[in-house]
């Protein structure tokens, strides 16, 4: 650093001050200033929406604020491309894998590198290097397709290191992750802050916050609400650092989320623990039964091999797996969606495996897609007609192939008061409600009108936590009322809050399922067979 | 049956093979280069046609079969800059720019060689070079090893592209701009300049392919020559998936069916000349049913990119 004596005090820090930036209709950074100070790792908090991902991508140099200045060790400049980033050594490991599947590890890490040919071996060696460093082995010559998660990011960071860093930012690195594989990226993160390096670390994750970062920003609707200093953070116990957090966190809504305990709760600050209330439904019939069934589909993710599982009524069957192992292959399976090569699935002990969607659907088997805004929703039509997608043509709602509007517009209403869809009116557009609410109306068209087995993909990703909430609640419901819920879900927190066992998927296989017995291993147990482990390791 | 395994016989058959396989395999080359990038080039027929009559026309004034080459080369590189600019800069969209950069590469084409042309339809001598040695073995010598200059020229260029696509950050940067070109951008890539370079690159390959069919192995321009050749190397282009030699080898095919075409024109046997000439199209159709059906090609490809789309 060659800081000259006057700035002596700013060196090793980058101070963002005022970043304001407005997308069409949001403003989604209002006048935030920071300080991020090397050898630190910096947690940057805030529900989904509060902002954070923008804020790093103008870090990042991927868009531009509107207003405001970041300054490097005193020194004011602008960071017009990743590359400028790079070149000001601030190195992104993005919520969303930046790997190029279909390249080597090598190969995605030598990405973006000047010069003509390819230094295979100076990046081995530099690879080795921060492998060291991260205390990871990864194989250079996998395909970044065939990595697992945790190995994925720790590519991804190398990646973020290559061409030497003083700030790291990992964007909400732990969402997908094992317990073990969360463990070893702290132990990483601990290595890097020792050679001085600075880390910005976001998450929504409280208990994360306290116990890998050492200050703290808290963002919410844009606007920077609260910091907790390093000092301040010491001087606190968790509870208290917790308890500080939320109020910033959630502001006036703590008071409709009840109490401390329970934004605590939607915060994930405390242990994901099932429902004490969890009935036995192992005495109940089977109402749906899946022997053998290998789907047609040659791309991992939409694949399955050999599946078999029953559930009870009233239950949730949790899937648990790593992004991309056959998750959506097994729900379009169920749903009838995709074709099967052998196996077969019963719904109460009749048969419907050569069943089409539509059949499917009368006999009450429903699905909610992950893509909830292209494949489960039109966008462009009214949140009426998409509440009614799936009963296109039936009476009362069309009559001799003409659309019936009253009656439309009364089904409609009906759901959008049950479910509580915050809608200006029936026939808004679907494409333009929040998440949440698109999310609503997808659950309010699946889950009625004599639903009896509902397969849901990621209910609530990319939700607010309010949602979150909502969307959990419904669920539980339709359980309660003896409806059964395949639940696939990356989030782990959430299979283990809701289900009552949990299958975990890999490669297109349920790997191995564990009973959601309350006891405090689960998550481990169910983590081991994410990483590959069998079922006679465990028991 | 006798008379066709005369050395004579055997000669023309691999002359009209290897005629019918080096405009393909160029323009095929082309277009995987541009395809590995995300640029989906459906104007490669029109580009051709230019690259055909302006090789032509330089072979004619100059005399010199390789300044043709050349002028086919520059004409294929100005008709991708349509595809440039319009498509990777101001993201317009390909398919449309594709249909319309092919229908105007025929028409200009045509109008001018009707102008100019169809009166004298000059033709443009032969311009072959014995291989030292080799020109000397029977039935191979006077037709693998009497080739223009260019054939071994256009081997030289698919070896040389091939080496570029895998060893290179050049080609590196090319795969990973078709495969997730947020990739490229996050690593401080440019996908605008790798995919002007991919779809320049491309422009010129198929110019040189059409040139390379109008001077070299036909001697002469006709109106809308390429007959469908363009679609055909998007074809070959989807069933290589990136691999160059693949590329090679499909072409090969294709100039196969040409020769065995042209084998069946003049033996005595009556096979309708409508069959034959349907027989390349047929053939390439059973292949892409065989081995098409898994093609992984760019998940992006036709997608102009913009960064930081929300």
């Amino acid at each position: 650093m060659s800081a000259s004596p006057t700035l002596a005090p700013a060196a090793g820090v980058i101070s963002l001050s005022g970043i304001t930036k407005a997308f069409p209709g949001v403003i989604a950074n209002d006048d935030i200033s920071l300080d991020i100070l090397n050898g630190q790792v910096h947690c940057l908090l805030g529900e989904n929406g509060a902002g954070k991902s923008t804020l790093i991508s103008i870090l990042a140099g991927m868009q531009f604020p509107d207003s405001g200045s970041i300054a490097i060790d005193g020194v004011p400049v602008t960071i017009g491309s990743p590359k400028a980033a790079m070149k000001f050594g601030i190195g992104v490991v993005h919520q969303h894998s930046t790997l190029v599947p279909s390249l080597t590890v090598l190969e995605n890490l030598m990405l973006g590198e000047g010069g003509l040919m390819l230094k295979e071996k100076r990046a081995a060696s530099r690879l080795e290097e921060l492998s060291g460093l991260l205390g990871a082995s990864i194989d250079p010559n996998i395909l970044a397709s065939d990595l697992a998660l945790g190995q994925q990011q720790q590519v991804e960071i190398a990646k973020a290191m290559w061409t030497g860093s003083r700030l790291l930012i990992l964007d909400e690195p732990t969402s997908m992750l094992t317990p073990s594989a969360i463990e070893s990226l702290g132990e990483s993160m601990s290595r890097l802050k020792a050679e001085g390096l600075g880390i910005v670390f976001i998450t929504h994750k409280l208990r994360e916050a306290y116990t890998m970062g050492d200050c703290v920003t808290v963002l919410r609707g844009g606007r920077k609400v609260g910091e907790l200093t390093p000092e301040r953070m010491k001087s606190l116990t968790e509870a208290e650092a917790q308890a500080e957090i939320l109020r910033a966190m959630f502001g006036d809504d703590l008071a409709a989320a009840g109490s401390i305990e329970s934004a605590a709760e939607l915060a994930g600050a405390t242990e994901a623990a099932p429902e004490a209330s969890r009935v036995d439904v192992t005495g109940r019939p089977v109402r749906l039964q899946v022997a053998g069934v290998t789907s047609v589909g040659k791309s991992m993710d939409v694949s399955v091999t050999d599946i078999s599982f029953s559930i009870h009524e009233g239950e949730i069957f949790g899937i648990a797996g790593i992004d991309g192992h056959g998750q959506a292959g097994l729900a379009e399976v169920l749903s009838g969606q995709r074709a099967i090569a052998s196996g077969t699935i019963s719904l109460e002990g009749a048969d419907i495996t050569r069943l089409g969607v539509r059949s499917r659907q009368e006999k009450g088997v429903r699905y909610v897609t992950d893509d909830r805004l292209h494949e489960g929703t039109v966008g462009n039509l009214s949140v009426a007609i998409n509440l009614l997608l799936k009963r296109i043509g039936m009476a009362p709602f069309w009559r001799f192939g003409q659309i019936n509007k009253t009656a439309v517009n009364d089904e409609a209403k009906r759901l959008i008061t049950q479910y509580t869809i915050r809608t200006p009116s029936p026939s808004t557009r679907v494409g333009t409600l929040s998440g949440g609410n698109i999310q609503k109306v997808l659950l309010a068209r699946e889950l009625g009108h004599g639903a009896r087995v509902v397969v849901v993909n990621k209910p609530t990703y990319g939700l607010d936590l309010k949602s979150v909430r909502l969307v959990h609640d419904l669920l539980r419901a339709f359980a309660a009322d003896g409806g059964c819920v395949v639940l696939i879900s990356t989030e782990l927190d959430e299979l283990i809050e809701l289900s009552d066992r949990i299958g975990v998927i890999s490669r297109g296989s349920i790997v191995g399922t564990v009973q959601n017995d309350g006891g405090p291993d689960v998550a481990e147990r169910v983590g081991h067979y994410m990483i590959g482990g069998r079922a006679h390791d465990n028991d | 049956m006798t008379d066709l395994l005369t050395p004579t016989f055997i000669a023309a058959f691999i002359i009209a093979c290897l005629a019918g396989t080096v405009p393909l395999m160029l323009a095929s080359i082309g277009e995987t280069v541009g395809e590995q990038s995300g640029v989906l080039n459906l104007g490669i027929e029109g580009m051709m046609l230019m690259g055909a009559y302006f090789g032509y026309v330089v072979a004619l004034t100059t005399h010199s079969t390789w300044l043709g080459m050349l002028g086919g080369l520059l004409a294929g590189a100005i008709t991708s800059l349509v595809l440039l600019v319009l498509n990777v800069w101001l993201g317009l969209n390909q398919i449309v720019l594709g249909i319309a950069i092919t229908a105007a590469g025929g028409g200009i084409t045509t109008v001018l060689y009707d102008q100019i042309y169809s009166k004298t339809s000059p033709r443009i001598p032969t311009d072959n070079w014995k291989v030292p040695g080799l020109s000397d073995i029977p039935v191979v010598g006077h037709s693998l090893f009497s080739q223009p200059a260019m054939f071994w020229v256009s081997l030289l260029l698919a070896v040389i592209i091939a080496w570029f696509l895998v060893r290179t950050n050049w080609g590196l940067s090319i795969r990973a701009a078709g495969q997730k070109p947020s990739s490229l951008d996050a690593a401080g890539g440019s996908v605008m300049r790798t995919r002007s370079q991919a779809v320049l690159l491309g422009g010129m390959l198929s110019g040189l392919g059409g040139a390379y069919l109008s001077v070299l192995a036909t001697n002469a321009f006709t109106p809308f020559m390429t007959n469908g050749l363009g679609y055909i190397a998007i074809v070959v282009t989807m069933l290589s998936r990136g691999k160059i030699l693949r590329v090679v080898i499909v072409s090969l095919l294709y100039g196969l069916t040409i020769a065995v075409g042209t084998v069946l024109q003049l033996t005595s046997l009556d096979v309708p000349t409508d069959l034959i000439t349907m027989l390349p199209y047929i053939v390439v159709m059973i292949v892409l049913l065989i081995f098409g059906r898994d093609v992984n090609n760019s998940p992006v490809l036709g997608a102009p990119y913009t960064r930081g789309a929300r």
